[in-house]
C-alpha cells in the first residue's frame, strides 16, 4: 500500500565512522576553517547560491562531518566571485579554502 | 695603420673567442627553442611580421629606442636612463666603431670574430690622418662615456635613492659575478688600449693615459697582461650571461619582435612566458611599484623574484609568488622592458590541478533572460549590469538608476535579484575554461535582453567584458556613460565646491586604459585634486580579487598607504569608480569615500522623481 508519504531515513551521522582524512589534510592547508562560527553571512551574499545552493558555511559543515557528496556538488556551483571572504566577520579567506577543497576533494568522493 | 704580427693572432685572443662562441650557440639554441615552443598561429604570426616592412621599421626603431637608450627609463629618471644607456649605447658604438676601424684599415682581417675587439694590439700607427683621429677621437669618447655609466652603477650599488629607487633586487651569487666582469671590462680596456697607445695610437683618453705610463711604467712588457686581463673579463661575463640577469640583453632583442607581432602568453613556462621571464634585468623598479611593498615580508614576492624563481624552477616559491600578487599591474605598466608580471602569473595559477572543476549547465538561464528583457527591444535601451561586487554597495547601484530617471533612458536592471558572475574572478584564479563557462551563460542572457547599450559599475566584470564577451553592442563603464550624459546635457550637476580626489581602479586604468572619463566626470561637480600617484602610477586600494592567499585583514597597511597616497591634496572627498575600492576605502578612511555615480546622483539639478 502507497500512501505517497513514508519515513525519511536517518539523517544521524556516526562520526566514528566517518573518515576525516581529507578534512584534516584541508586544516593543515587552511588552519582557519575551524575559526568558521557558522553565522552564514558568506551565504547572504552568495551569488551562486541561487542556482546550486552553494553556501560555504554548508560545505564546511558537511565536510566535518563526512558528507562530501553534498559539499562537492555545492562547491561546483561557486563561482569564485570572492564577497563571502569579504563579509566574513572571522576573517576566513574563503575563497582561497574553496580552491583548496577543489585541490583536496575529488569528483569520486562518495 | 700597418699590421704588427703576421698572423694576427695571439692566445689571449682565447679567453674572449671561447666565451662569445658560447654565448652565440647558447642564444641561437634558445631563440630557436623559444619559437618552436610557440602554437603554430602564434608562429605564422610572428614569422609574418618579420617581413612587413611596418613591422619592421617598428621592431628597428622599439630595439633601438628600447634596448640601447633606453627610452622608458630616461623618463622616468634621468641619473638612471644616463647610467643604462651610456653602457648599453656606449658598448655598442665601441662595437660598430670597431668594425668600422677593421674594415678601413685591415679589411682583410674583417673575418676574424675578435678582431675588432683587440684591434689596437693588432695594428700600429704609421701615419696619422684626420679620419683616423677622429675615429680614435669617438672610441675613446665612448669608452669615457661608459666608464661613467660604471661609476654610476657602483654608486647605485651603495645609494640607490640617488636614482630614484628606495629599493633595489638583491643579486644571486652569479649576478655578482656578473656584474663585477662587467665593470671590469671598461677600465681594462681602458688600461690595455694605455699601454698601447704609443703603438697603435689613441686619443685623449689613451694616449693620456700612456704618457703617465711611460713615466713610471715604460716598458711594452706590460702590455700583455692587460689585454689578457681584459679578454679573460669579457670572457668570464660572456660565459655567465646566460645564467644571470644579464641574459636580458640578447632576450630582449627578441621580445620587442614577439611583442610587436601581438603574441600573448598561452604557456605557464614556454614561448612568450619565457621570453619575457629571460627579459627581466632585474633592475627592481616593480619593487618600488608594488603595492604589497608597504609590508616588508612582501618585498620577495614581487615580478622581478617571480622571474628568478620561474629561471630556477622552484615551484614551491613560484606558487606563493604568484597566489599572492594583486593583479593589480602597476609592475607591469612600469617595466622599462615590458615583462607582465600579472599575466604571468595568472598563466601560472592556470597550471594547477584541482580535482572539482565547477559546473554551472544547471544554471537556468531563462528565468534570467526573462527577467531582464525588454518588451520592445530597441538600440536606444540600457541594459546595467551591475556585478557581484556593486551588491555589496548597493548605494552605486541606485544612484545609477536615480542618474537614469534624471536622464530618462529606457532602462533595465540585469542584476537586481542576483545574477552570473562575470568571470573575471574566475580567470584571475587561472581557472579558464570554467570562466568561459559564465561567459558564455552571461552573453546568452545579454543577447536575449535586445538592449543597445550595456552599462557597468565594476571595472572588473567590465573589462572581462571588453576582453572576452563578442557582443554586438556597445559596452561602457559607469564613468564612460556619466561622462557621456553629462556632455551631451541630458543630465545636469551643480558643482558642489568640494575637492574630490580621484582613485584610479586598477581594472579601470591600468587594465582598460580609462583615465580621462572619470576627472571629467568629476569635475562637472566639484573641484579635482590629484593624488601623489595617478594614473598609470595609482596604488591600488588592496582590496583587489587577484589576490588568492593574502587575507583581507592582512590588507590594512596597503589600504592605508593608498589612502595615504589619496590624501595628499587634502581633498574632501575620495572618488572612485570601482565598488571594490569603495568598500575597501571605506573600512579605513576618515574621509567619506563615494563612487563616481553617488557623486553624480547627489548633486544633481534636475532630478525629476526621487528614489
Amino acid at each position: 500500500m502507497d500512501f505517497g508519504f513514508g519515513i525519511a531515513p536517518s539523517s544521524a551521522v556516526n562520526l566514528d565512522s566517518v573518515d576525516l582524512e581529507k578534512f584534516e589534510r584541508l586544516h593543515t592547508a587552511e588552519p582557519d576553517v575551524y575559526k568558521c562560527m557558522a553565522c552564514g553571512s558568506c551565504s547572504a551574499t552568495c551569488i551562486a547560491g541561487r542556482f546550486s545552493g552553494m553556501s560555504v558555511r554548508k560545505v564546511l559543515h558537511c565536510l566535518q562531518r563526512g558528507k562530501e557528496k553534498e559539499a562537492v556538488s555545492m562547491v561546483k556551483g561557486c563561482m569564485l566571485c570572492g564577497k563571502c571572504s569579504m563579509v566574513c566577520p572571522r576573517g576566513i579567506n574563503t575563497r582561497h579554502v574553496i580552491l583548496s577543497i577543489c585541490r583536496i576533494y575529488g569528483e569520486e568522493t562518495k | 695603420m700597418r699590421e704588427r704580427f703576421l698572423t694576427g693572432y695571439n692566445d689571449f685572443v682565447l679567453p674572449f673567442l671561447i666565451g662569445m662562441v658560447f654565448i652565440l650557440t647558447y642564444c641561437a639554441i634558445g631563440l630557436i627553442k623559444i619559437i618552436l615552443q610557440l602554437p603554430k598561429e602564434d608562429r605564422k604570426r610572428f614569422f609574418i611580421s618579420l617581413v612587413n616592412p611596418k613591422m619592421i621599421w617598428k621592431n628597428i626603431k622599439d630595439i633601438f629606442c628600447k634596448c640601447l637608450l633606453h627610452v622608458d627609463i630616461w623618463k622616468r629618471n634621468k641619473l638612471l636612463g644616463y647610467m643604462h644607456s651610456s653602457i648599453a649605447f656606449g658598448w655598442f658604438m665601441l662595437i660598430v666603431i670597431g668594425h668600422i676601424e677593421v674594415f678601413l684599415y685591415v679589411p682583410h682581417r674583417a673575418k676574424l670574430l675578435y678582431f675588432p675587439i683587440f684591434f689596437r694590439y693588432f695594428v700600429a700607427e704609421t701615419d696619422s690622418t684626420l679620419g683616423g683621429n677622429f675615429l680614435f677621437f669617438m672610441m675613446d669618447f665612448f669608452l669615457l662615456v661608459i666608464l661613467s655609466g660604471i661609476l654610476l652603477a657602483m654608486v647605485k650599488r651603495l645609494r640607490s635613492r640617488f636614482f630614484g629607487m628606495r629599493r633595489t633586487t638583491n643579486l644571486s651569487f652569479l649576478d655578482y659575478i656578473g656584474l663585477y666582469s662587467l665593470w671590469c671590462i671598461f677600465p681594462l680596456r681602458l688600461l690595455a688600449e694605455g699601454f698601447t697607445a704609443d703603438i697603435s695610437g689613441g686619443s685623449f683618453l689613451t694616449k693620456s693615459l700612456n704618457h703617465v705610463f711611460t713615466a713610471f711604467l715604460g716598458n711594452h712588457t706590460n702590455m700583455l697582461p692587460t689585454w689578457w686581463a681584459y679578454s679573460i673579463a669579457l670572457g668570464v661575463f660572456f660565459i655567465v650571461l646566460p645564467f644571470t640577469r644579464y641574459m636580458h640583453i640578447p632576450a630582449e632583442i627578441l621580445l620587442i619582435p614577439l611583442r610587436n607581432a601581438g603574441i600573448r602568453i598561452t604557456n605557464a613556462r614556454k614561448g612568450l612566458a619565457k621570453a619575457q621571464v629571460y627579459s627581466c634585468p632585474s633592475c627592481g623598479l616593480c619593487i618600488d611599484a608594488c603595492p604589497m611593498g608597504v609590508m616588508k615580508t612582501h618585498i620577495k614576492d614581487t615580478t622581478v623574484y617571480l622571474n628568478r624563481q620561474i629561471r630556477r624552477n622552484n615551484e614551491r616559491r613560484i606558487e606563493e609568488i604568484s597566489d599572492k600578487c594583486l593583479l593589480c599591474g602597476k609592475c607591469s605598466a612600469i617595466c622599462p622592458v615590458g615583462v607582465e608580471g600579472d599575466k604571468l602569473r595568472i598563466a601560472q595559477r592556470s597550471i594547477r590541478k584541482y580535482g572539482i572543476s565547477p559546473d554551472y549547465s544547471s544554471v537556468n538561464t531563462d528565468a534570467l533572460i526573462a527577467e531582464n528583457s525588454f518588451s520592445a527591444p530597441s538600440g536606444s535601451k540600457v541594459l546595467y549590469f551591475a556585478g557581484c561586487m556593486t551588491a555589496l554597495t548597493p548605494k552605486i547601484r541606485k544612484s545609477m538608476e536615480k542618474v537614469f530617471v534624471s536622464a530618462g533612458v529606457e532602462y533595465e536592471m540585469m542584476d537586481k535579484d542576483g545574477g552570473i558572475c562575470c568571470g573575471r574572478p574566475m580567470l584571475m584564479a587561472g581557472r579558464v575554461h570554467e570562466a568561459d563557462e559564465m561567459i558564455a551563460k552571461n552573453m546568452e542572457i545579454i543577447k536575449a535582453s535586445g538592449a543597445g547599450t550595456l552599462v557597468l559599475s565594476c571595472p572588473i566584470c567590465y573589462k572581462i567584458f571588453k576582453e572576452k564577451y563578442h557582443l554586438e553592442m556597445e559596452v561602457l563603464h559607469h564613468t564612460e556613460y556619466l561622462d557621456r550624459l553629462l556632455k551631451s546635457g541630458k543630465i545636469k550637476v551643480a558643482h558642489c565646491g568640494k575637492r574630490f580626489a580621484y582613485h584610479d581602479p586598477c581594472e579601470l586604468g591600468r587594465g582598460c586604459g580609462i583615465y580621462d572619463e572619470p576627472r571629467a566626470v568629476i569635475s562637472f561637480a566639484g573641484e579635482l585634486v590629484e593624488a601623489e600617484k595617478h594614473h598609470k602610477e595609482s596604488i591600488c586600494c588592496g582590496g583587489s580579487l587577484g589576490s588568492l592567499t593574502l587575507g583581507f585583514e592582512k590588507r590594512e597597511a596597503m589600504v592605508r598607504n593608498a589612502l595615504g597616497n589619496l590624501s595628499t591634496g587634502s581633498p574632501d572627498v575620495i572618488v572612485t569608480a570601482c565598488p571594490l575600492c569603495k568598500s575597501t576605502f571605506d573600512r579605513y578612511s576618515d574621509k567619506p569615500v563615494e563612487d563616481i555615480a553617488e557623486t553624480i546622483a547627489n548633486n544633481l539639478t534636475t532630478s525629476t522623481k526621487t528614489l
